[in-house]
């Protein structure tokens, strides 16, 4: 469908999340926490961080959390009894204030649960989310979405994107049926959009490597030592892998108690050892420049040769989260210089 | 689209249990559900998720055939914590069964050629499926040649049905067991698995190799086959990485572009040298 574009005040913003609330939705924002900006509930704007480039978490656990129940199970004398509560218990969510290229990472997201097996605990988690993102006017020396098909700006995986505009108001774009939905709960809160130039107002995020090329690249670098190289420090520790909107790997768990319990799963990383390790012993990837080259080419090849998505958005987190400061953007600069 | 919970196992009773090993088990089981279990089908060379609900998740191949319907067996050997929980239970206990998932053996290409099973171990319980599916199905294959090895005479698994195979006229079967590894009454090979694959130089004319074993017996046993002259989309395997979802979402067992749950568990040799080794 054609992005419907229109404007809305701060304070118009404010009565659509009184409204929004009202509707029995829950409002997930950016919210600071001491020194950090992480997703969390607001009933006002007020609440809502403002200058902030990224939450240190990624958008991915409104519809992919950490940590969720299956279904649970009950041991009776006559056996197992399973119950499945199906979507009843996730709730309707709006996230506002996602940056562009989280809500894109439900894109990559989105086609690792739905090809092939339609894994329902996802879609259904996504359907029940609006996304309302804001555009990026700063970017820090992180951030590198224009190099994997991104753009501050970039509306893929919104309902609706805002702009703020120097009046302090926001340029809004609805761009989903379900955007409209929510513009719909109050249409009079939305006024015709001003002629503006949305470009303006977006951070300048320079391109550093072409995405499309590295695919091929790193292919033929399966058996280089690069992935020796730039993996040498790294500790096994998974930050990147959780901090990450489009790692999709997860454990699958069973927590009891008594004769009561629930199957649940929760995010697991191919960089941890354990991740491949047999029973027997033996280990697919035995070593951590494995581990890094299966992150890497999961994520750069495999994705765009199997469901045409990139398994990146650009968002720079694993490179914050590193304790040990491995950078992806200096190391996909580096893989897309190195002589194969 | 499919509106149901990928995660929710079937509820399966254990209807038998057969002692095949120290440490390894056959489990018959029956779906609790009449209707689910007529519903249900499955190919040989796909496998299962079996749950022991409050421990987890283990992947085993179906080792019954699909030739044989209204139950499946599974075999495995007490490892982890899931494998002791099942070896824990009993006649009329209740597990958790999801599957069937993966691809299947050919066997409806196969017919008119000669098949060789070469075996290792554990390993033997994937390949029984498809060995019973080919005897079930005797007349569509020409000669049958089985050869099975393992640790000791003690570790070989289905000994009922080894004899059973080894009376049978119209199958070959070369038993083997490691040096050392044989009792005083031992009238089989002694050996390891590619050596005596090496001794016996089965022809390749026409004939599919199906190799199935713990990845060192399988990695010797190759270089025997090209010896022998078999082509690689002749020789067939089963891969056994660690999986969690079993339907291509967790992650564990991608190899390359393909999941290892999805793409296989089979694959031709072919198929594998197109792959990093990382299974």
């Amino acid at each position: 469908m054609e992005i419907q574009k229109k404007s809305i005040s701060k304070a118009s913003l404010q009565k659509l999340i009184e409204k929004l609330n009202a509707n029995g939705r829950k409002i997930i924002a950016p919210v600071k926490k001491e020194n950090l900006v992480e997703f969390g509930f607001i009933s006002g704007l007020e609440q809502m961080a403002e200058d902030y480039i990224l939450t240190n978490q990624s958008a991915k656990s409104a519809a992919f959390p950490k940590f969720e129940k299956l279904f649970s199970y009950e041991v009776t004398k006559n056996g197992i009894t399973q119950s499945d509560s199906g979507n009843t218990e996730f709730p309707e969510l709006v996230l506002l204030g996602v940056r562009p290229c989280d809500a894109d990472g439900f894109t990559s997201l989105s086609a690792i649960f739905t090809w092939d097996y339609h894994d329902t605990q996802y879609t259904d988690r996504l359907n029940k989310t609006t996304l309302i993102s804001i555009s990026c006017s700063k970017c820090d020396d992180y951030c590198f979405c224009t190099s994997v098909d991104g753009h501050p700006g970039n509306t893929k995986g919104s309902d609706i994107q805002l702009t703020r505009l120097e009046s302090g108001d926001y340029l809004a774009e609805i761009i989903t049926e379900k955007g409209i939905t929510v513009m719909n709960l109050a249409p009079e809160l939305f006024a015709n959009a001003p002629a503006v130039e949305k470009e303006k107002y977006l951070a300048l995020v320079p391109s550093r490597f072409k995405a499309g090329e590295i695919a091929g690249k790193i292919k033929s670098l399966f058996e280089n030592d690069i992935w020796i190289e730039q993996s040498l420090r790294c500790l096994g520790c998974g930050a990147c892998a959780f901090v990450c909107p489009a790692c999709a790997c997860f454990d699958i768990q069973d927590e009891s108690k008594g004769k009561n319990g629930i199957r649940l799963r929760c995010w697991d990383s191919c960089g941890f050892s354990l991740f491949t390790l047999h029973t027997s012993g033996h280990n697919p990837r035995e070593v951590q420049s494995q581990r890094w080259r299966q992150r890497l080419m999961h994520k750069f090849s495999y994705m765009p040769e199997r469901l045409d998505v990139l398994g990146c958005v650009g968002c720079g987190r694993c490179s914050r989260a590193c304790p040990v400061d491995m950078n992806i953007m200096e190391h996909l600069i580096n893989i897309s210089e190195v002589q194969a | 689209m499919n509106h149901q919970n990928l995660y929710l196992p079937y509820l399966m009773t254990i209807e038998k249990v057969t002692e095949e090993a120290p440490f390894v088990k056959t489990f018959r089981l029956k779906f609790k559900n009449e209707e689910e279990g007529s519903r249900f089908s499955f190919h040989t060379g796909q496998f299962g998720e079996y749950s022991v609900l409050g421990e987890g998740e283990s992947t085993f191949c179906v080792a019954s055939p699909s030739t044989r319907k209204g139950y499946i067996e599974c075999t495995f050997r007490q490892m982890g914590r899931v494998t002791t929980a099942l070896s824990n239970l009993e006649v009329g206990d209740t597990i958790g069964f999801r599957g069937p998932y993966g691809n299947v053996f050919p066997v409806d290409d196969w017919k008119g050629r000669n098949i060789l099973f070469v075996a290792g171990g554990i390993a033997l319980p994937p390949m029984r499926s498809v060995i019973w599916t080919c005897l079930d199905t005797r007349d569509n294959f020409k000669d049958i040649t089985i050869l099975y090895g393992a640790r000791s005479v003690d570790a070989l698994v289905y000994k009922h049905e080894l004899k059973e195979w080894n009376e049978r006229p119209d199958v070959n079967l070369v038993l083997t067991v490691d040096p050392g590894g044989e009792t005083p009454d031992w009238n089989g090979q002694v050996g390891f698995v590619p050596t005596i694959l090496d001794k016996l130089s089965p022809s390749c004319e026409n004939t599919i190799a199906v190799v199935c074993g713990p990845p060192v017996m399988i990695k010797y046993s190759f270089p025997v086959l090209k010896r022998l002259g078999f082509e690689d989309e002749n020789i067939f395997t089963t891969l056994e990485n660690r999986m969690k979802c079993g339907f291509g979402k967790c992650g564990r067992c991608n190899v390359g572009k393909v999941f290892v749950c999805k793409d296989g568990p089979v694959f031709t040799l072919k198929q594998l040298n197109e792959l990093p080794a990382e299974y």
